[in-house]
């Protein structure tokens, strides 16, 4: 399956400023006995948007964010830390989001992110500050130029892994790359026999 | 050549396509472990293009995240905790008999959770690259191989072609000087190292843990060490095989045999890092005044001796944190009222760590008060536990002796305490909400969390093991 293709996104942004936000806050453990990937948008973050009947909480960040507009969450650092979990972006991608900005995004996270077309975006300490500061601003992702731009019209630039870019921006498939590596493949594994 | 490490010799040898400015690496991979939480998707996915599982004899799958920790009732039925967990118990079951791949399936003797079994089974070796769709995959590195955590895009991969796509992670080597006392562990190591380079200090790093107390670890001591890299940011962790791991491994089923083993072991010397390799960080932590570590907070870095206090929130999300502990900073840790204590996981469930709490709890009961569950990490660790009448101490003391699997480290089977609990465990995360909603997590190492059962209290296991010839005596 090739992601959804990916260029420029603007969209207004929700802002969870805490740290270390881990993969079971995104989508607790009772959530993935699914054998699927669809429909996980209801368990995003289920716990800090629903008490334990299941009621939407008052105090939840999340009421009144309109997934049709608001494409961009803006995290605290160490985003996505702890379970594999592929489940977590899923979810996220699910519920609307098709970027998540951090500080700092843990890497299994962020590589399953990229699988997903759920753009990671790591920013500089400055522009990160000003967003947690801003919640539902509006915000330009351009992954072509890979810059940010805030609502003030200051921009800065983000890394994303050239391949990763590539698959989004073109909807190159990884598996597909692989599959194409086969004849090496195979090589490899005569040569060690 | 410039000196290698670990890691350089483990990468070079794998790569089957160097990376380039456009591409990662093909990296290939010589063991896949699968389980039933992040396998089905991925099963779908190579379905759905036509493909099939390239390589089922470098493939071994087991059932344990979503399995009963309690027998099957009188209806011969095991006690699911829902209908969805069944389903993907049968989902992988049949997986794997579509696919030809050995499946460590419900009655298998050999049963367990996947990073107890691979080294048991003697399928964990130094030199292999190691993956399964589980950020705890790090725990194979202890064997000297190169073993991390993929997400089930990436288990398709491997399904479909028996290599990832990776860039090559910059090298990280901590260092533990000195000789742990009496009564302190791998955990507490593993705590103190993540307290000291934080919850993402390792981002992007491959660690490899060496120095004089890594070299004196039992191998089940550098599985819990290398376990718990993740929790510090780290996809990979290693230490260097030596005498220890051969032994180890020496006429495991998998393991090599006769001439071929002689040859292994030439091979599997020439592994470890050279002098005057490089690593582009380096790390050195002393343990010689190392206490028992206990974690106060949210996130593993929030790790400190169980003999201090809480320390007093800094920021909005310590507040955030000990608000939800609620764990006093004025007054110590040995104050703080446990109810239930949980000793398991793929950190702390085998045979060593199962010793050591009931070496902790023998003679002793559990306190009023407090729930306590023991949950053997495999069949064969159960098997040899109940050999040598672990089980017993346990079910005397009043703990709960369970069958294996990954139970209250997740909380997905059933197993989990209530909201609001303060929960001392032997697992790897102490996240809002991973135990139960609710419950508060304190990770401990077995002996920690045995002597916090007995006492009631979170305890410095210490005074507990100092009296254990006089009770023995007595
Ligand atoms: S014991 Fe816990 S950490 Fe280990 S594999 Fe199971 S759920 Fe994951």
């Amino acid at each position: 399956m090739s992601p959804e293709k990916f260029k420029t996104l603007t969209s207004r942004t929700m802002v969870l400023p805490q740290e270390n936000i881990d993969t079971d806050q995104i989508i607790p453990a009772r959530f993935l006995t699914t054998t699927t990937r669809e429909g996980l948008g209801k368990a995003a973050f289920y716990d800090w948007r629903y008490d334990e009947e299941g009621r939407p909480k008052n105090s939840s960040v999340f009421n009144g964010v309109n997934p049709e507009t608001t494409r961009i969450l803006v995290a605290g650092s160490n985003f996505g830390c702890g379970s594999s979990r592929e489940h977590a972006p899923w979810a996220l991608a699910d519920f609307g989001f098709k970027a998540v900005i951090s500080s700092d995004i843990a890497d299994i996270f962020k590589s399953n992110a990229l699988k997903n077309g759920l753009l990671p975006v790591t920013v500089d300490e400055a522009t990160h500050e000003k967003l947690l500061a801003s919640p539902g601003a509006e915000v330009t992702i351009n992954l072509e130029e890979m810059t940010v731009t805030l609502e003030d019209g200051a921009t800065s630039a983000f890394p994303v892994e050239a391949f990763a870019r590539r698959c989004l921006l073109d909807g190159v498939d990884p598996l597909g790359h692989l599959i194409n590596q086969m004849p090496a493949i195979r090589g490899y594994e005569e040569a060690r026999q | 050549m410039k000196p290698q490490s670990l890691f350089d010799k483990l990468w070079s040898r794998h790569v089957v396509v160097d990376e380039t400015e456009e591409a990662p690496t093909v990296i290939y991979i010589d063991l896949h472990l699968v389980h039933e939480v992040t396998s089905p998707q991925a099963f779908s996915a190579i379905a759905e293009r036509g493909l099939r599982v390239r390589r089922p004899d470098l493939t071994l799958a087991t059932l344990d995240h979503s399995t009963p920790t309690r027998r099957a009732g009188a209806d011969g039925r095991l006690p699911y905790a829902s209908k969805a967990a069944e389903a993907q118990v049968q989902t992988l079951i049949d997986n794997c008999t579509a696919n030809n791949i050995r499946l460590l399936s419900l009655d298998d003797p050999q049963r367990g959770i996947v990073h107890v079994i691979g080294p048991e089974l003697g399928l964990t070796q130094p030199g292999k690259t190691i993956v399964c769709g589980d950020s705890h995959t790090s725990t194979h590195g202890a064997f000297g191989a190169l073993a991390f955590g993929i997400g089930t895009t990436e288990v398709g991969h491997v399904l479909a072609t028996q290599c990832v796509l990776q860039r090559k992670p910059k090298s990280m080597r901590v260092t533990f000087e000195g000789a742990l006392g009496e009564g302190v562990g791998a955990k507490d190591m593993a705590l103190a190292m993540i307290a000291a380079i934080g919850a993402d200090g390792g981002q992007g790093y491959a660690v490899e843990f060496a120095g004089e107390a890594v070299e004196a670890l039992s191998m089940e001591g550098r599985m819990t060490l290398c376990n718990m890299s993740i929790e510090a940011g780290a996809r990979f962790g290693m230490v260097a095989p030596d005498a220890k791991t051969f032994e180890f491994l020496k006429g495991r089923e998998y393991a090599p045999k006769g001439a071929h083993w002689e040859r292994m072991l030439d091979d599997w010397r020439a592994l470890p890092s050279e002098d005057g390799a490089e690593f582009d960080r380096e790390v050195t932590i002393n343990v010689s005044a190392l206490a028992p570590m206990i974690t106060y907070g949210v996130s593993p870095d929030a790790a400190a001796p169980v003999t201090s206090n809480a320390p007093a929130p800094a920021n909005d999300a310590e507040r955030d944190a000990a608000a939800y502990m609620r764990l006093d900073a004025a007054r110590p840790f040995a104050e703080a009222r446990v109810d239930r204590v949980f000793i398991g996981s793929c950190t702390n469930s085998r045979l060593s760590d199962l010793r050591e709490a009931a070496s902790v709890m023998r003679g002793r009961k559990v306190a009023r008060g407090v729930t306590a569950l023991v949950v053997p990490g495999s069949y064969n660790v159960k098997r040899a536990a109940e050999a040598e009448g672990l089980d017993r101490i346990f079910t005397d003391a009043g703990a709960e002796w369970r069958e294996p699997g990954c139970s209250m480290c997740i909380a997905m089977n059933g197993d989990k305490g209530a909201p609001g609990e303060l929960v001392v465990s032997t697992s790897n995360r102490n996240f809002v909400g991973r135990q139960g909603s609710g419950v508060r997590t304190v990770l401990a190492s077995p002996a920690t969390a045995a002597a916090s059962a007995v006492a009631g209290f979170i305890a410095d296991p210490r005074p507990y093991l100092a009296n254990e010839g006089a009770r023995d005596v007595a």
